[in-house]
This record gives structure tokens, sequence and C-alpha cells, in this order.
């Protein structure tokens, strides 16, 4: 009962803080700066959901943006259609557009999920890297399908019906709640029985079946939920423009995800949060640079590949290292 | 009926093109386990050489004058653009894999996709990302058999895999870095025991997978007229899925894959709808995982601790 009511307290406390600095941020900041900060929040969520997956589990997705766009035209749809009925239920006003919003991002995240549990039902039954290669296919098919259905504006993208385009709902406060509860439910599935037992899928899958570990359910669900994630990020994004367009998802997003999770160490949670924002910056800084970026992006991979493949954390999290560090400081001391 | 036949007709021609791919993926995996991405990079490359080699040896000269290009200059380029991809796959596999040999199995594979993304975008600066027409190696004739509209590429490019896969196959069963092949693939550990230079092997695996993916690539802008920079990505996933279709790591299940992956290509773009023929491939994977995952030549293996 008490541990409840500390926890209300400290979620209220923290989404109170997310909006104070929402308002810091919009009075401190340019619109291309804030803009950035929303895509680097974006990119948190879907660097530390597809970890869940490749970096925890060992299981390799490199088609995420297609659950991605997934969740971002199901959101983008739905934010459409649902005003309708919620405007009339509820007025309008700021309660009404939180409903919309998290609903349709909801059902974005549930119909991703959904997804990954198609393309990874088949595809982790098996040992090896199949996983990789179904995943490669549906990114690549996802978006030929949205590039030919018509009731979702084909190859030119979806707008609403509206001409001014989709209402705008992301905001700082909406993408940063919801980063700060996907890194929190991660965190802790990672911390708890069912995540060392994913982490035992990455180090032995024989090994961990031997111990009677779930192996398919497990990395199914981790799976399903990496998928979810990914579609909460798509919604999220889909409402950031003014719509969502097919070749938003090219392979070069799932590439942009990969680089995240590599440059802050595979399994590592603040290792993936550093690489959201690194991708964030980056893209930003190279925007010049634009037919390069990939090459470089590319080279990066093979060469952190070769000399360091943990990358930048290896599967600690950020605080483990700090930890290691002081003791052993006190060790010398000593 | 005739539209039935000119359907396999097509089907046999683009899927003798997959076989040839697919053969690298299966080769490659075989020994190492690992599904080498930049595979479809490489048949990519080897269209691009053969594009450039056939412009060197001045196929626009020919073209402009309404001569065929000589049969001996095409064969040239194809040997050209055989080599260069050969020495590609043995770069890739020396400068990119073989540090990461005895990695734990992620690194290898992030690896692939690494080296595989670097020549796409290396391919869109060098080669602009385009279309390319590719030259007319071969000057089409059309010739009608009982109705069904036969050229003398689709023939050409059916013979040519052909007598590919049976140089491989007789390279394989007979020579002895063929034996010393196999034995990798059995086991590489004691392969390593009985004094096979396994880098050697691996090597000259690389070299033959690549080589007849450029021969692959050649055909492929023969047949489907334009290349670009991107052309590995999908052809390259449906060479694998061929490959996996037949058995990974069996190589006449590579040939059966690649040729019934072509032929339900071109069969749901005649009967079912062209958009979807890229889609057929993918609904194929995903059966063949669920019924099937050892594929249709393939061998269930038991795993050992």
């Amino acid at each position: 009962m008490k541990r409840t009511l500390i926890r209300a307290a400290v979620g209220a406390a923290s989404l109170l803080a997310i909006y104070a600095l929402q308002l810091g941020v919009e009075a401190g900041f340019t619109e291309y700066v804030q803009r950035i900060v929303l895509l680097a929040g974006i990119n948190v969520i879907l660097a530390v959901g597809l970890n869940l997956i490749n970096g925890t589990t060992g299981q390799f997705s490199i088609g995420h943006a297609g659950f991605m766009a997934v969740g971002a035209y199901a959101a983008a749809f739905l934010g459409v259609k649902l005003a309708g009925p919620v405007h009339a239920a509820l007025g309008p006003g700021p309660l009404a557009d939180a409903v919309i919003f998290n609903l349709a991002l909801l059902a974005g995240a549930l119909l991703a999920g959904i997804s990954g549990l198609i393309v990874g039902l088949p595809s982790l039954r098996l040992r090896g890297d199949y996983l990789a290669v179904v995943t490669l296919g549906f990114g690549e098919i996802i978006r030929i399908l949205f590039n030919n259905a018509t009731f979702l504006g084909s190859a030119t993208g979806y707008f609403g019906d509206d001409p001014s385009g989709l209402p705008t709902y992301t905001n700082f406060f909406w993408v940063f709640a919801w980063a700060t509860a996907i890194v929190l439910l991660i965190h802790n599935l990672t911390f708890s029985q069912t995540g060392r037992s994913l982490t035992a899928i990455r180090e032995d899958e024989i090994a961990a079946e031997a111990m009677a570990t779930p192996t398919t359910r497990l990395k199914v669900i981790a799976f399903a939920l990496s998928a979810a994630t990914a579609g909460i990020a798509g919604g999220l994004f889909a409402h950031m423009q003014a719509g969502v367009r097919p070749e938003d998802f090219r392979f070069e997003k799932s590439i942009d995800m990969i680089v995240m999770i590599i440059v802050g160490g595979l399994g590592s949670i603040s290792g993936a949060i550093l690489g959201g924002i690194f991708v964030a910056v980056s893209l930003e800084l190279m925007r010049d640079l634009q037919q390069y970026r990939l090459v470089l992006y590319a080279l990066l991979l093979v060469v952190i590949m070769i000399v360091r493949p943990q990358g930048l954390l290896g599967s600690r999290e950020l605080y483990q290292v700090f930890r290691k560090r002081k003791s052993a400081r006190r060790a010398e001391g000593a | 009926m005739t539209q039935f036949l000119q359907q396999i007709i097509n089907g046999l021609s683009l899927g003798s093109i997959y076989a040839l791919i697919a053969l690298g993926y299966t080769m490659v995996y075989g020994i190492l386990k690992l599904i080498n991405f930049a595979h479809g990079e490489v048949f990519m490359v080897g269209a691009y050489l053969g594009f450039y080699a056939a412009g060197a040896l001045g196929v626009a000269g020919f073209e402009a004058n309404h001569q065929a290009f000589p049969l001996y200059l095409a064969v040239v380029v194809l040997i050209l653009a055989m080599a260069g991809a050969a020495l590609l796959g043995v770069t890739i596999e020396f400068l990119a894999y073989r540090p990461v040999r005895n990695a734990p199995r992620l690194t290898p594979l992030i690896t692939a996709i690494g080296v595989s993304l670097f020549l796409q975008n290396a391919g869109m600066l060098l080669f602009s990302p385009n279309p390319q027409r590719y030259p007319a190696i071969l000057s089409e004739v059309r010739f009608e058999v009982f109705g069904v509209i036969v050229t003398n590429i689709k023939l050409t490019i059916f013979a040519v895999a052909l007598c590919l896969m049976l140089g491989l196959h007789l390279f394989v069963q007979r020579t002895w870095t063929g034996r010393a092949m196999r034995a990798l693939s059995f086991n590489i550990d004691a392969a390593k025991l009985m004094g096979i230079d396994t880098h050697r092997v691996i090597r000259s695996t690389f070299a033959i997978g690549s080589a007849l993916a450029a021969a692959g690539g050649i055909l492929f802008g023969l047949d489907q007229i334009t290349i670009n920079p991107l052309m590995g990505v999908l052809t390259g996933l449906k060479a694998f899925v061929a490959a996996v279709l037949g058995g990974i790591g069996s190589i006449p299940g590579a040939v059966i894959g690649g040729l019934l992956i072509g032929l339900a290509e071109q069969l749901t773009a005649g009967y079912l709808s062209p958009e979807y023929r890229d889609a057929i491939t993918f609904v194929i994977l995903i059966l063949i995982l669920l019924l099937k995952p050892e594929g249709l030549l393939g061998v269930v293996r038991v795993e050992k601790v």
C-alpha cells in the first residue's frame, strides 16, 4: 500500500517535471532545436525497444522501420478518425486531444505488436539468423503495401482528411512521458527473472533450453514487445509532421536504429539512450553530407564490429560503469 | 496455355539468375554459418563491372552502327566482371569477415549488414543512383515456338547459368579444393586438424560465389534492361530465400530453389498482379520456415553442445 502510494507520487512528480521541462524547452529553444529534441526522444524509444530484442535477447531484427511504419500509419489514421466521436463525447479541448492521441498511439502499438507476432512466430521457432532475413523482407514488403494502399494515400502518403495535414499532437511532454514509461518498463523487464532468461537465450540458447526456459515463447514475446514500442515511436513521429509517407520508413531508418544500439553497446539500456540521442544529433550535423551519411554509418558499423564489438558501454549500464570506477578507485586508495 | 508456357519460360530464365546468386549464399552459409548480406551487393557490382567493361570494349560504337556486339567480346565482358567480383568477394572476406571469424554469432552478422550497406551507398556515389540502361551485349533475336515467344537472351541466360552450375558441381565434386570445401562445411575444426588451410579454402569459396553472382548480375542486366545500385537488396533477398527453400548449405538445393522462386514470381506477376511479385517470395519464406525449415533438400542436423 505504502509502496503504491510512493510510486504514484514519484510518477506524478516526474510527469510534472516533464511538463515543467516542456515549458522551459518551448520558451528557451528555437523550433529547429525543439524538433531535434523531439526526434531524440523518439529515437530513444526506438533504440531502447530494438535493444530488447537485438541486444538483450540476441535475435537480430533489421527491419524495425516496418513496425514503426505500421504504428505510424495506424496512429495517423485513427488520430483523424477518432476525432469526431471523441469530440462528440467530451467536447473539444486539451482533454479530448490527449484521449484521441493516446488511444491512437496505443492502437498503433497494438497493430505493430501483432505484426511482430506474425513475423516473429515462424522465424523465432528456429535457431539461427532467420529473423534478420524475415524482418528485412517484412520492412520492404510493408512499404510496398503502404505504397499501394489507396485509402492511406499510396505513395504520396497519408495526410488526413483536412488539407492542413495531420493534427500535430506530438509535443515534448508526450514524447518524454512515453519515453520515460517505455524505458522504465524495459529496464524492469530486463532486470526481472524473464529478462535474465532473455539474456540466457542470447548467451547460449541450447543451455537455456536445457534449463527449461521456454525459449520460443520468450523470444516471440520480446520481439512483439519490441515491435510495439517501435509502433509507439511511429505514432509519435506521425503526429510530429503533417503526414506519413512510405519513404519515411525505408531501409535506412532500420539502419539508423541499428547504429543507435551498436554505438552505445548492444544490450545496454543507457547505451541505447545515448545512441538514440547520438543519431538524432549526428543526422542534423551531417545534413549537408546527406549522400555520405550512410557510407559513414556503414563504415562505423564495420569498424565498431572489428575494433570494439561491444560498443561504447558493452552490455553494462551507465551507472554500473561509474560504480565500477568508484570501487576501483577505492581499492587503489586502500 | 500459351500464356502459361510463356510465364514458364520467363520464370525459368529469371530463376536461373536467382539460382546463380543463391549458390554464393548457400556455399558461404554451409561453411561459415554466416548470412553474407553483402552478396546481393556483389551481384550488383558484378552487373556494373559488366556495364563498364562493355563500355570500355566499345559497345556503344557497335550499337550506333546497328552491328551486333561480337560474341567473343561478350565472353570477355563476362570473364572480366566475374574476375573483378571474385576479387571484391575475397577483399570483403579478408578485410571485414576474417577479423570477426571467431567472434560471437551476432558480430559477423552485423559486419555483413555493414558491408552490404557500404557497398550500396558507395555504389550510389560511384555509379550514380539513377538506373542505367544495360548495353546490348547480345542483340535480341525473337522466334516463336508453338505461339510462345522465345528470345535468344532468355535461352542464353538459361544456358550460361546451366554451364556455370555444372562447372561448379564438377569443381566441388572432383577437385581437391572442392573436396576441402565439403570437408569444411561438414566440420571446420576436424578439417583444420587434417591439415587443410581453412583460410585458403574460405577465400576460394568467396571468390567462386562472387564470380557466380557477377555472372548473375550481367544476365540480370540483359534480362531486365536496366540496373541500379539498389538492385542487390531485393534480388539478394529473393536469392537467399531460394537458398533456404532448397535447403541452406545444399548446392543442388540452391539451384532448385532459385528456379522455383523464379517460376513463382513470374506466375504471380502473370496471374495475380505484378505488384505482388515481390511479396510472393516473402510468403514462400514464411511458409518454408513454418512447414519445412530445413528446406527441400536440406538435412536435419541434430544440435550438439
